[in-house]
């Protein structure tokens, strides 16, 4: 008996059909990974299935049951349980108060009942494997136990369906092993688990079938053991992907940066990131690995001139730029492309010529008078957005009008465009559908073919070990390991990720 | 041209619905709604003495409007912008009564010029504590409007600026600091070619200089203006400098055309309306033609419609609220026009619409 079960579900959006007539059931004991490519509809079909969306049309039923439409709690009630990809907990909370709020178990007098509170959730997360302390607060927890929480607490409120929305975004590649191996628990106990993703590779390893949707529409499901990462592919973005187009490094340059002890502080004694020491050469890609918040902001900040070192110096070629503003910066070629796109990067209701001169708006060719050379400006955005195929292609829209894939080329468009010798990418491809990655990552490529080093910033392990030449794993603002191209491990530099020295593999 | 119409429907319907309001409060309250509009019609630009005197209301509105749209522009909320239009309008009563001979003009632009650098300095200072101190400029504009207004009574009352006499007032200026007057009989001077020059020289920085590019870019988006290299701290001292200097020369203005001396009564209050005046006109230096001009002809018809046609002046003031108000409400339009365009009510609420479209991007 079908557990999940979604019929002809529609919805539109204006004119976009977001969900076109969508069906498809998941068995209890059963993991259905749904596959797209972002804005192919799959977080509206799991609102609507969550009931944080009425769809147009369709219905949603639970062991044969057909639940109200568009009311969260009539499906938490069915036992659906959403894990969303960005946590919904109170960080000064502790794990349980997180867990039981809005639920509460009472005792007679009315008071929360703390003792049956901590005894149920020691009870489940004793049945499905996932150890958090319920006294500790969410905030002092890693992402992957903050996960752990959010999916204790869509057990306390009785799921039996569980949905996970790119669950591991976020997570090193040991809490990945983790969850999967959750994942696999929940299954074994009966449980349906419904897996978001547009990472192939993990598709392949968690599913027992797939959904593939495209563009709003179910294109099909299949068992996954019939299938392959490459007609998956095919099958999410509609054309042939090259998945595999690893990078050719041709012989290295001359060192261009040197960083030498480099620190930032948050205040006396408290350092943010550092002393670090590090070279790049010219046509070097150097990634930078690592969980998130480990200092790898810091370092792109320092770096591109929006924080001053407290000590250290950065050399460009023999030059310091470590005290330059970061004008002088970006005058020194440097470019930086910000992991927070559209809050740093670009302006978002500025139009997309606008944008695309805004590190350089007042500098030949684009500076006339006291005013901005429009007429320059704008055919040299027309020639980089038709280089860099943006849609769509009307500069005089805001940038606000692209989709993120865009909005990314845009920026990188914009650097490019700015002939850098060095380049800081911070989280380059976050967000991006398969066919845009793969667009990033060969410009990047190119990039460093002509001869600028880039420093790349990422949480994606694989994308690292793609593009990189050299990997650096930064751990608590240090230098947790740097190793070169043909030694790349996944699992050593998942240990490193985590704190965990591993000289042996050290260069 | 369809574009500016489309940009201009909004605010056209916002105080169209607040006429339609104040008419129904005015027909409740025992004055026919036809009876108000046409004695505020009658009243602002009826006659060419009331246009006249309607012209002389827009003319401080529309300078001042200027600076808080160009503050606002920054991202900055110049609530103050009272307070410099008093240290402008003391800077020019100061330099035209302070006597000498002068070659013929100049005293004029000394005035015009003593009031724009004083409008301009006294907003600095708001502007450098926002700056490099974090200050918020609600709280020091504000503030320092009291001051300024209370520096001016003083300066009135027993100050150096005062008069001898029972009523606090300064000397008038000399004949040779004063604006020509326009139309005989009414107070209207040359001060509306100031206001109107001011309004295309705004239009211009805003939107043809790399000034009016950065003050854009910082009001929309601090943090990707910094990354890209502008000063944020000296590109909001420049943006105040330049929001308090139209303030400044709003009083100059004033005295020099108007009241030509300085006395409690001259400020009307005109850099509070002038708020209202920039958001109704969206911070636009073209859309604040019409704007002041709308709340100048509210106000110098309710001084009509009182003496004329027996309504009180507060029938007015009600219609200047309720247009007040939709402004303030405005996103209601945007809500009402996304609900008739579905067609259906018992969706989402609007504000998630955005908010989910966001997150389908930022996924």
């Amino acid at each position: 008996m079908a557990q999940l079960e979604v019929v002809g579900v529609s919805k539109r959006f204006g004119n976009l059909r977001a969900n076109d007539n969508i069906s498809f059931s998941v068995r209890g004991g059963e993991v259905l990974a749904v596959l797209g490519e972002n804005g192919a509809g799959k977080s509206t079909l799991m609102k609507i299935v969550s009931g944080f969306l009425r769809p147009d049309s369709g219905r949603v039923a639970v062991d044969g049951q057909t639940i109200p439409i568009g009311d969260p709690q009539a499906a938490i009630r069915a036992g659906i349980g959403m894990i969303h990809q960005h946590f919904m907990l109170i960080p000064r909370m502790t794990v349980m108060e997180n867990l039981i709020l809005g639920r509460e178990p009472r005792t007679r007098l009315g008071s929360i009942d703390t003792r049956q509170a901590k005894q149920e959730v020691e009870d489940l997360s004793k049945r499905f494997g996932l150890h958090v302390d319920p006294n500790s607060p969410v905030e002092s927890l890693s992402v992957g136990e903050q996960q752990r929480v959010e999916i204790l607490k869509a057990f306390y409120r009785g799921a039996k369906i569980l949905i996970l929305d790119e669950p591991t975004a976020l997570l090193t590649p040991q809490e990945t092993d983790r969850l999967f191996g959750s994942i696999r628990e929940f299954a074994r106990q009966g449980l349906s688990v419904v897996f978001i993703s547009h990472k192939l590779d993990e598709v392949m390893k968690i599913s027992e079938r797939v959904m593939v949707v495209r563009a709003g529409q179910l294109v099909d499901t299949v068992d996954t053991g019939q299938t392959d990462a490459f007609s998956l592919a095919r099958m999410m973005v509609g054309r042939d992907v090259d998945l595999g187009a690893s990078r050719t490094t041709s012989g290295l340059g001359n060192v261009v940066l040197t960083v030498d002890h480099l620190e930032s502080q948050l205040s006396k004694g408290q350092p943010l990131l550092g002393p670090i020491s590090f070279t790049l050469r010219h046509g070097e890609i150097l990634g930078v690995a690592g969980v998130e918040g480990n200092g790898q902001q810091e370092l792109a900040e320092l770096l591109a001139g929006i924080r001053l070192p407290s000590s250290g110096t950065i050399l460009l070629d023999d030059k310091r730029v470590d005290s330059l503003p970061i004008r002088r910066r970006l005058e020194s070629d440097i470019a930086y492309v910000p992991a927070d796109r559209q809050g740093e990067g670009l302006v978002l209701d500025l139009k997309i010529w606008e944008n695309f001169i805004l590190r350089d708006y007042y500098r030949p060719p684009f500076r006339k008078g006291l005013g901005i050379d429009v007429k320059v400006a704008k055919a040299r955005t027309q020639a980089a957005v038709d280089a860099f195929d943006i849609r769509p292609n009307n500069i005089d829209l805001p940038s606000r009008a692209l989709s993120g894939g865009n909005q990314q080329k845009l920026l990188l468009a914009r650097e490019m465009s700015r002939n850098p010798r060095i380049m800081i990418v911070s989280q380059p491809t976050r967000g991006l559908d398969v066919g845009a990655i793969e667009y990033v990552h060969h410009q990047l490529m190119s990039l460093a073919q002509t001869g600028t080093a880039i420093v790349l910033i990422s949480l994606e392990l694989d994308e690292l070990m793609k593009l990189s030449d050299r990997i650096m794993v930064l751990f608590r603002g240090q230098i947790q390991g740097i190793v070169a191209r043909p030694e790349f491990r996944r699992d050593a530099i998942g240990l490193w990720m985590t704190g965990q020295k591993g000289q042996e593999v050290r260069q | 041209m369809k574009k500016w119409a489309l940009s201009a429907l909004k605010p056209l319907l916002t105080v169209v619905l607040g006429l339609i309001v104040s008419g129904l409060i005015g027909q409740l309250t025992g004055y026919p709604a036809s009876a108000v509009m046409s004695a505020l019609w009658l009243g602002s630009v009826g006659t060419v003495t009331n246009f006249a005197s309607t012209l002389v209301i827009f003319i401080p509105l529309s300078l001042t409007a200027l600076g808080i749209a160009i503050a606002f522009r920054a991202g900055l909320f110049n609530i103050g912008a009272e307070g410099q239009y008093w240290m402008g309008a003391i800077a020019a009563t100061w330099v035209g009564a302070m006597g000498g001979a002068w070659p013929p003009g100049v005293h004029l632009l000394a005035v015009i010029l003593a009031a724009i650098v004083a409008g301009g300095l006294y907003a600095m200072i708001p502007g450098l504590l926002k700056a490099y101190r974090g200050a918020h400029e609600v709280i020091t504009t504000m503030m320092l409007s009291y001051a300024a207004v209370e520096f001016g009574h003083y300066l009135i009352e027993k100050g150096p600026l005062m008069l001898p006499g029972a009523i606090p007032e300064s000397p008038a200026i000399a004949q040779s600091a004063t604006l020509p007057i326009l139309v005989p009989t009414t107070e209207l001077s040359a001060g509306i070619f100031l206001a109107l020059g001011a309004i295309l020289i705004a239009a211009w920085l805003m939107t043809r200089t790399r000034l009016g590019f950065e003050i854009t870019l910082l009001g929309k988006n601090p943090k990707a203006t910094r990354l890209a290299g502008v000063s944020a701290p000296k590109l909001t001292v420049i943006s105040m400098v330049i929001a308090g200097a139209f303030a400044g020369l709003a009083g100059g203005v004033q005295i020099s055309g108007v009241s030509h001396q300085l006395m409690d009564s001259f400020a009307n209050q005109y850099g509070f309306t002038a708020i209202v005046v920039a958001l109704l006109a969206r911070n636009n230096p073209w859309g604040i033609i019409p704007s002041a001009f709308l709340f100048a002809a509210l106000q110098s018809g309710a001084g009509y419609m009182q003496m004329n046609a027996n309504i009180p002046a507060q029938m007015a003031y009600v219609i200047q609220g309720a247009i007040v108000f939709m402004v303030a409400a405005d996103r209601m339009f945007d809500w009402a026009w996304i609900r008739f365009r579905k067609g259906r009510w018992g969706q989402m609420p609007p504000s998630e619409t955005p908010a989910i479209a966001h997150e389908e991007v930022s996924l």
